[in-house]
């Protein structure tokens, strides 16, 4: 290939694309997850603010939102994503497997490179008809559960885990039984959707199930965009600790020059700012500051973590979501 | 006109009657759907979110799509057809059946098939990523996702023409020494040029909607490599359900048009046919 | 048309052999360009793209791909989609064959706005059909609410696929089937009418004899649009593992596990299904067609 079709093809494309990657010279682009879209948009503005006060420089900043996996496989596949924001860290990791970060991205940045948490909770119809109040109520005969595929959601996954680990902290409780619980609460899954957005909907707009479980922030956001709706949030008593987390892509960010302005963007998520933010798009910040100020929104509760429980993410997806794991076990015929 | 080749006044009212009914029922209300949704807010909203910037990339990369797959599936669907109904050759019925198989090839499979060739971890991934040259996730990978799925569009739709239509005057033409190309321009092309417009519609229409083989390779950047399907399924996660359907009303009106002219064609095309046959 | 083609049909039906002579069995020069471009339009395009499908799996060994095409999820999946497709197509053939009836044999007002319905589905894309659909016959849309206290769940379950399926499919019988019957000479239901038959004779012993091509081809191109369909079903499916999870779904599972041998795999595996039933339907095409000749 001559040194001309090297410059000229891509040119080509972006020129026939409409060009708006020429047009601007400094862009990033940050690939994140589903829930995160209202969040990101408010924040790229402020981020785009910032950074023109501190280096004079325009900046504009793409997102492209889906499945967390979807996502993660997007840039293994070559989407030259600048920053990655996603649902889980096991996610990265894989991006990382493919030599396009730093194997130890967890630590190149405060609180596991996680600036914000969340957690998972039920969404119920008001009134709460059915008396949902914790876990073991989900696994009830006649209580229809809607919650999303965790092979394809990575929301799903934290939603599984944290129903795994409340039963194993029973009485009595082991791996057996949790394996037990949760085969009993997917019994009551009448629809899996593939992401956290579609059981939003499949639970909200189309009347399916008695309780959504969900990420906080976006069951705080469902009682806002649904205002006419009437649902109610119901908080366990347990839950786990989700944190997602955000990472440069070092191959990416070096190749396209971007790297001070990615760097810069997710530092400005630990600002007050940007946790201020994330408060106001109801996940929980890191800082304390900010924390207690939107506490009435962000009740206390008892937190299991991904790291404590299950030996980290890649145990856990060994474990439950690997073909032949403890969720295909689930819907293995003859149980 | 006598018993037995005519149905009778009632049977006919009757099975009138079942068609509007399953049609209606069955293919129209979807779209009644699509349009009561896409109003339920009032058109200031409905515009509103047509008249967005994202919305109006995403309106101008699907045109931009279409305008450069169309014309490729087109050549090659003529050429497909000419081959199939004028000549004999071996693997003929093999040829027929290959140029088919892209309608059983899942939108799902037609995305991927891209992926594994030109993704970074693809066959020609690496090579291609030294060289800074960017086809998934970029316009080049949608244009071929569409390209594989609207494949078989125009031959399917000149093969059954043309092969009823014979292939004397073809033969007719050549013994009076005509060239390939002349044949081809003089004698079918005007033959076939009103089913090979309302294919071309057809595989405009399917490539303007195609939504899950392009979803494969979007890389759903908001503003760059967003059609107007995936811009409609952002929307609609968005619980921007007006708007989704707004987006996609438009997307159906495309389609209505496109069916209007194909319609048109159609009429025009029969009675000139008339002769023909 | 079919008296006009039986000549070149009879030739045709034996052109899947190969025969000794590479040059074509034709008067009419220009072969070589039009086969060039045909050649390279369908490599390029779509031969080598699936090759890369086909050659993908087998780094898994030829035990892994049987292993990942046999897990009975897959099995589940691979069933429900050709069963469905099948069955949706079998719904098409006779609302498909009755409105083809209607639009070419009777005058009514109204007639071409029904005619320029039947494409709706082909022209509507597929993610804003199974939106749509998916509003209609959910549990609290229009037309699901009308069944519900019947007892009958249409969509999240195998039936919506069946809806979304049969939806796709429908187009494809009434306008393969539209053409034939309107060049049928009307000789042969006068003749049967001399000859004394009753209308219902003459329509079964006389026009739906004639009508089984077109028939069959419309039936094998309605299943093959719907095996594959993914925009449409995914909304209105409940993809619950084992009951209402397609094929498709499961390809996009392996490759958001990364796993890209795995999802080649049940992709090959459908293409080859898909395949074999089409060239079986090819053969019974035909047989009946030799049949009537």
């Amino acid at each position: 290939m001559t040194a001309f079709a090297r410059r000229a093809l891509p040119a080509l494309a972006l020129g026939l694309a409409g060009g708006p990657a020429l047009a601007q010279p400094r862009q990033l682009l940050n690939v994140s997850y589903d829930p995160t879209r209202e969040f990101y948009r408010e924040f790229n503005a402020a981020f785009a603010r910032h950074w023109q006060e501190r280096s004079g420089q325009a900046i504009r900043i793409s997102t492209s939102h889906g499945g967390s996996g979807r996502q993660a496989r997007a840039v293994i596949d070559g989407l030259a994503a600048d920053v990655v924001t996603l649902a889980l860290a096991y996610d990265i990791d894989e991006i990382a497997a493919r030599g396009l970060l730093a194997r130890d991205w967890q630590q190149r940045l405060p609180h596991n490179s996680a600036p914000y948490t969340s957690t998972i909770v039920f969404l119920v119809r008001q009134g709460n008809p059915k008396g949902i109040h914790d876990w073991g109520d989900l696994a009830r005969p006649g209580v229809a559960v809607i919650t999303p595929n965790p092979k394809t959601s990575g929301g799903a996954r934290w939603n599984y885990l944290a129903a795994w680990a409340w039963a194993r902290r029973q009485p009595g409780g082991s791996d057996g039984s949790a394996a037990e619980f949760v085969t009993r609460l997917y019994r009551n899954v009448p629809v899996l959707d593939t992401g956290a957005r579609g059981s939003t909907t499949s639970f909200v707009q189309r009347g399916q199930g008695d309780v959504l479980l969900t990420w906080e922030n976006e069951a705080h956001l469902a009682l806002q965009e649904f205002a006419g709706a009437r649902l109610e949030i119901v908080t366990p008593g347990l839950s786990i600790l989700a944190e997602p987390p955000v990472a440069v892509v070092d191959a990416h960010a070096d190749r396209r020059g971007t790297r001070a302005a990615a760097e810069a963007y997710l530092q400005h998520l630990y600002t007050p700012e940007g946790q201020g933010l994330a408060a106001k798009h109801h996940y929980r910040p890191r800082d304390p500051v900010a924390l207690a100020a939107a506490r009435p929104r962000f009740p206390a509760l008892e937190f299991v973590t991904v790291d404590a429980d299950f030996g980290g993410w890649q145990a856990a997806q060994r474990m439950h979501f690997a073909d032949g794991g403890s969720f295909d076990r689930i819907y293995r015929p003859g149980r | 006109m006598s018993a037995a080749t005519e149905d009778p006044p009632w049977l006919r009212r009757l099975l009138i009657l079942a068609v509007v009914g399953l049609l209606g029922l069955f293919l129209l209300l979807p779209l009644v759907a699509v349009f009561t949704e896409a109003l339920r807010r009032g058109w200031a909203v409905a515009l509103a979110a047509l008249a967005d910037p994202d919305a109006l990339s995403a309106i101008r990369l699907t045109l931009l799509v279409a305008a450069i797959a169309v014309p490729v599936n087109t050549l090659g669907g003529i050429a497909a057809a000419w081959c199939i109904a004028k000549y004999d050759f071996p693997g003929r019925r093999l040829l027929t059946v290959l140029v088919e198989l892209p309608f059983a090839v899942s939108p799902v499979i037609s995305g991927l098939v891209w992926v594994l060739l030109f993704g970074a971890q693809g066959l020609f991934g690496p090579w291609l990523q030294r060289h800074g040259i960017g086809i998934i996730f970029a316009l080049p990978g949608l244009v071929l996702a569409t390209i594989f799925v609207t494949f078989p569009f125009v031959a399917r739709t000149l093969v059954p023409l043309m092969q009823a239509q014979g292939r004397e005057e073809e033969e007719a033409a050549a013994t009076l020494g005509a060239s390939g190309w002349q044949v081809f321009r003089r004698v079918t092309l005007p033959n076939i040029r009103w089913a090979l417009l309302s294919g071309v519609l057809l595989c405009n229409a399917r490539a303007m909607g195609e939504f899950g083989a392009v979803s494969v390779v979007s890389g759903h950047v908001r503003g760059e490599t967003n059609t107007m399907p995936l811009h409609v399924e952002i929307l609609y996660n968005e619980y921007q359900f007006a708007g989704a359907f707004a987006v996609a009303a438009l997307l159906a009106l495309l389609a209505l048009v496109t069916l209007g002219a194909k319609a048109l064609l159609e009429r025009l095309g029969g009675r000139r046919m008339g002769g023909a046959l | 048309m079919a008296a006009a083609s039986t000549g070149s049909t009879v030739l045709a039906a034996e052109g899947f052999f190969p025969r000794l002579r590479l040059a074509p069995r034709s008067a009419i020069p220009g072969f070589g360009l039009g086969f060039g471009i045909t050649l390279a339009w369908l490599s390029l395009l779509v031969l080598i793209p699936l090759a890369a499908l086909v050659a993908r799996p087998w780094e898994l060994g030829v035990a892994g791909v049987l292993g990942v095409v046999t897990e009975p999820r897959v099995m589940a999946a691979l069933r429900l989609s050709f069963g469905a497709a099948l069955l949706a197509a079998a719904i098409d053939l006779p609302g498909g064959l009755l409105t083809a009836w209607v639009i070419t044999r009777y005058r009514f007002p109204g007639r071409r706005l029904l005619d320029g319905m039947v494409d709706l589905p082909f022209a509507l894309p597929t993610a804003v059909a199974g939106i749509a659909l998916t509003a209609l016959y959910a549990p609290n849309g229009w037309l699901g609410a009308l069944v519900e206290p019947l007892g009958l769940k249409l969509a999240f379950g195998p039936a919506g696929i069946v809806i979304a399926l049969a939806f796709v499919g429908l187009p494809f019988i009434v306008r393969t089937v539209e053409p034939v019957l309107r060049d049928l000479s009307p000789a042969a239901e006068e003749a049967a009418a001399t000859l004394g038959a009753t209308r219902l004779q003459t329509v079964t012993r006389v026009v739906l004899p004639q009508l089984a091509p077109a028939l069959l081809t419309g039936f094998a191109l309605a299943f093959a649009r719907a095996v594959g369909e993914y925009g449409s079903v995914i909304f209105i499916a409940g993809n619950m593992p084992m009951v209402s999870e397609i094929a498709p779904l499961l390809i996009t599972v392996r490759l958001e596990q990364f796993d890209y041998a795995g999802a080649a795999a049940i992709g090959l595996a459908m293409l080859v299904i898909a395949f074999l039933l089409l060239s079986l339907l090819g053969l019974l095409h035909r047989h009946i067609r030799w049949a009537r000749l």
